[in-house]
């Protein structure tokens, strides 16, 4: 963080004893971190997944403009585009690539849909659990009076037994909230809410820790004896320091948020029946499995490739921002 | 220590009851009502002394109040009747009588109260004496698969960083990270019970292993929800042992090890393991709990009627008690194996002391 300053007036530098003066303009932090980061391979293909499959959620709908919910009952128990390699007798075509359902829904529109219901939940519940837990541990590491109280409630929440207060917790407020927002609205709320609220802890145990010892530096002593406050020391100089930490458990809770929601689905305790999201889709399947197999791998190969792309991305960030690592 | 695992014991005590606090305030709070099954035709002040028969008239605290005294003063009364009655290991003392009163108004023997489940109506903790089985039975089993797999991954994974068998290794725990039982639950029933028609698909729990058939048809229909449950462990497992090993391997013990001129096998399968072990213990301490968590969705997928499936039919059938007494035995279940991970490591590591 602290550059060397140039030295100007030296008379008679000795080979060896010369500092050696930067020739090149000092490089950026991230620049290094994408350099570390592009040498994970597992990483990037990762990252390039997943960017791939957020985009074809959020513009899929505008290329393969078929309703999910629209009901073809001529057309209903299509086979997948590839069967046709096995079996030129089966019912299968480009107009459906990926078949129909037993009503004849296009299961391709009903992935597209049933993903931007599970990336959304994901995404949303993640930056809840980053919001409540970067909270929480900044707090609780740059105030001591409140850290001890902070942290038994960490402890507390951490000893919940999270997978059955979940599923309480659904079936229990699902008619209240769905009576306000509407079956899918309300679901939507409890369940990104549920997930946020059980998944903040190890954000904010990771963030007070390295609080604590950013706070003991040098760098916070000169910014408070200027007189800077405790609120501009917290988002200017502490919180991009711990940056890093927060974007690896950013990670992690993309994937457990996922995988969440689709179990929550899969016990019948998530969204309504008509309201497709991958577990959905893979629970409403798993009855049928032995007629039509590709109704359980195509919502399961979405779940699983996603978290497996999210968890390699996690993996190399965290090789990527640590700095010990870093040039090797 | 056995100061340091007292201290923690009681201070477990509070953890313990806020989690039930939670737990019962989250019942409380839901708009759910137990009547709602009953038919219409029955009168409303009817209803009303239904409910009050199942004790809901009474304010929060003393509902409150009154599951703890039979959660943590009935219960353990019952099991020690049933305990010096009945089992082998106790049954040489004499019969207790704590779990009966003699009633002051017709002097007869009456038993006490027991949290009684909606459903069934019968005291909750019998139901799940006969569901614990099942689910330890799976649970357990499909622990100690996965750790026996995932240790020598992790050794040897560690011991030739980043071969082809390090690379290997790293991608198949992380697809077991990421895809969930409840993908490869269906994926084996389609592979192994339908194609290939090998295995069967459901647990069946009224088998009783008598001899050798019956004990080959008991492995053939555990090894899916077993190799289910395992997968997860080992993934995580592996690489905490992977972790642990490739911190040890580079310190200057293991250099004087192997200058002393001891055998390549005993400094890294005695020296290296040994030390390597501690973190990993830990961590398999602390992984429990969310095996049972895990062992819920398993249980669903091949119709194992173990706990995790009767919290399951609870829930749906409106049964608060049953509801809240399992909730809390996995609450009891985390906070008792944190416990257990804590003075593991204390144990374990000298280094380590807490007081």
């Amino acid at each position: 963080m602290t550059e060397q300053a140039p030295q100007t007036d030296q008379a008679d530098p000795y080979g060896a004893l010369v500092d050696k003066v930067p020739t090149q303009a000092p490089r950026s932090q991230w620049i290094d971190v994408w350099q570390q980061f592009r040498k994970h391979k597992g990483a990037v293909f990762g990252g390039g997944f997943l960017l791939f499959i957020t985009l074809a959620v959020i513009f899929g709908p505008f290329l393969w403009d078929v309703d999910p919910k629209a009901l073809d009952i001529r057309n209903k128990n299509w086979r997948p585009i590839y069967q046709l390699l096995f079996d030129s007798e089966a019912k299968a075509g480009w107009a459906h690539p990926f078949g129909t359902d037993q009503l004849g829904r296009d299961i391709m529109a009903q992935m597209i849909a049933g993903g931007q219901v599970s990336m959304a939940v994901g995404w949303l519940a993640m930056a809840l659990a980053l919001i409540i837990g970067s909270a929480i541990g900044v707090i609780s590491g740059y105030f001591k009076k409140l850290d001890f109280w902070l942290m038994r409630f960490t402890d507390l929440v951490l000893s919940l037994p999270i997978l059955p207060l979940t599923l309480l917790a659904v079936t229990l407020f699902r008619q209240p909230l769905n009576a306000r927002f509407g079956p899918e609205g309300g679901m939507f709320i409890l369940i990104v809410s549920i997930i946020g609220l059980t998944s903040w802890m190890q954000t904010a145990r990771i963030v007070r820790g390295d609080i604590l010892a950013l706070k003991e530096r040098e760098f916070i002593l000169a910014a408070r004896s200027i007189g800077t406050r405790s609120g501009k020391i917290i988002r200017v100089h502490l919180l991009p320091n711990v940056i890093s930490p927060i974007m690896v458990s950013a990670t992690l809770g993309l994937a457990t948020a996922i995988i969440t929601e689709s179990a929550l689905s899969f016990l019948g305790v998530g969204f309504p029946s008509d309201f497709p999201t991958w577990g959905k889709l893979l629970s409403d399947a798993v009855s049928r499995m032995q007629e039509f197999p590709e109704r359980v791998l195509l919502p399961g190969i979405a779940i699983s490739l996603t978290v497996l792309s999210v968890n390699y991305l996690g993996d190399g960030l965290r090789d990527a921002l640590d700095p010990r690592l870093r040039g090797r | 220590m056995l100061t340091f695992t007292i201290r923690r014991l009681l201070l477990s005590i509070p953890t313990l009851l806020f989690i039930s606090m939670v737990i019962f305030l989250l019942l409380q709070l839901a708009p759910g009502d137990p009547m709602a099954q009953v038919p219409l035709t029955v009168p409303p002040e009817v209803k009303q002394k239904m409910r009050e028969a199942l004790g809901l008239g009474q304010p929060i605290y003393v509902q409150y109040y009154k599951w703890l005294i039979q959660f943590f003063w009935v219960e353990p009364q019952v099991f020690l009747d049933w305990a010096t009655r009945e089992t082998f290991l106790l049954g040489w003392l004499p019969d207790t009588n704590f779990s009966t009163f003699i009633d002051p108004d017709s002097g007869a023997v009456r038993p006490v109260q027991r949290i009684i489940s909606w459903q069934t109506r019968s005291p909750v903790m019998d139901i799940v004496v006969q569901r614990m089985p099942q689910t330890i039975w799976v649970v357990g089993l499909s622990y100690i698969v996965g750790i026996l797999i995932a240790i020598p991954i992790g050794v040897y994974s560690a011991y030739r960083h980043y071969s082809l068998f390090d690379q290997a290794g790293t991608f198949v725990t992380m697809v077991g990270f990421s895809i969930p039982p409840f993908f490869t639950g269906p994926l084996l029933i389609v592979i192994f019970s339908v194609t290939l028609g090998w295995l069967p698909s459901i647990y069946d729990t009224t088998h009783v292993v008598t001899d050798w058939a019956s004990f080959k048809v008991q492995f053939f229909q555990m090894i899916m929800p077993v190799m289910v449950l395992a997968l997860q462990t080992t993934a995580q497992i592996s690489r905490y042992m992977r972790g642990a090993m490739l911190d040890n391997l580079n310190q200057d013990y293991v250099r004087t090890a192997r200058a002393k001129g001891l055998k390549e096998s005993t400094v890294v399968l005695v020296h290296v393991l040994r030390n390597s072990m501690i973190p990993v213990v830990t961590v398999i301490a602390l992984g429990m709990p969310a095996i049972f968590g895990g062992a819920i969705i398993t249980e669903n997928v091949f119709k194992v009627n173990g706990i995790g499936q009767l919290l399951l039919t609870a829930l749906f059938a409106n049964d608060l008690p049953m509801v809240m007494t399992l909730t809390f035995i996995f609450a009891i279940l985390i906070v008792l194996f944190n416990l257990i991970a804590d003075v593991l490591y204390g144990l374990l590591d000298p280094r380590i002391r807490y007081d």
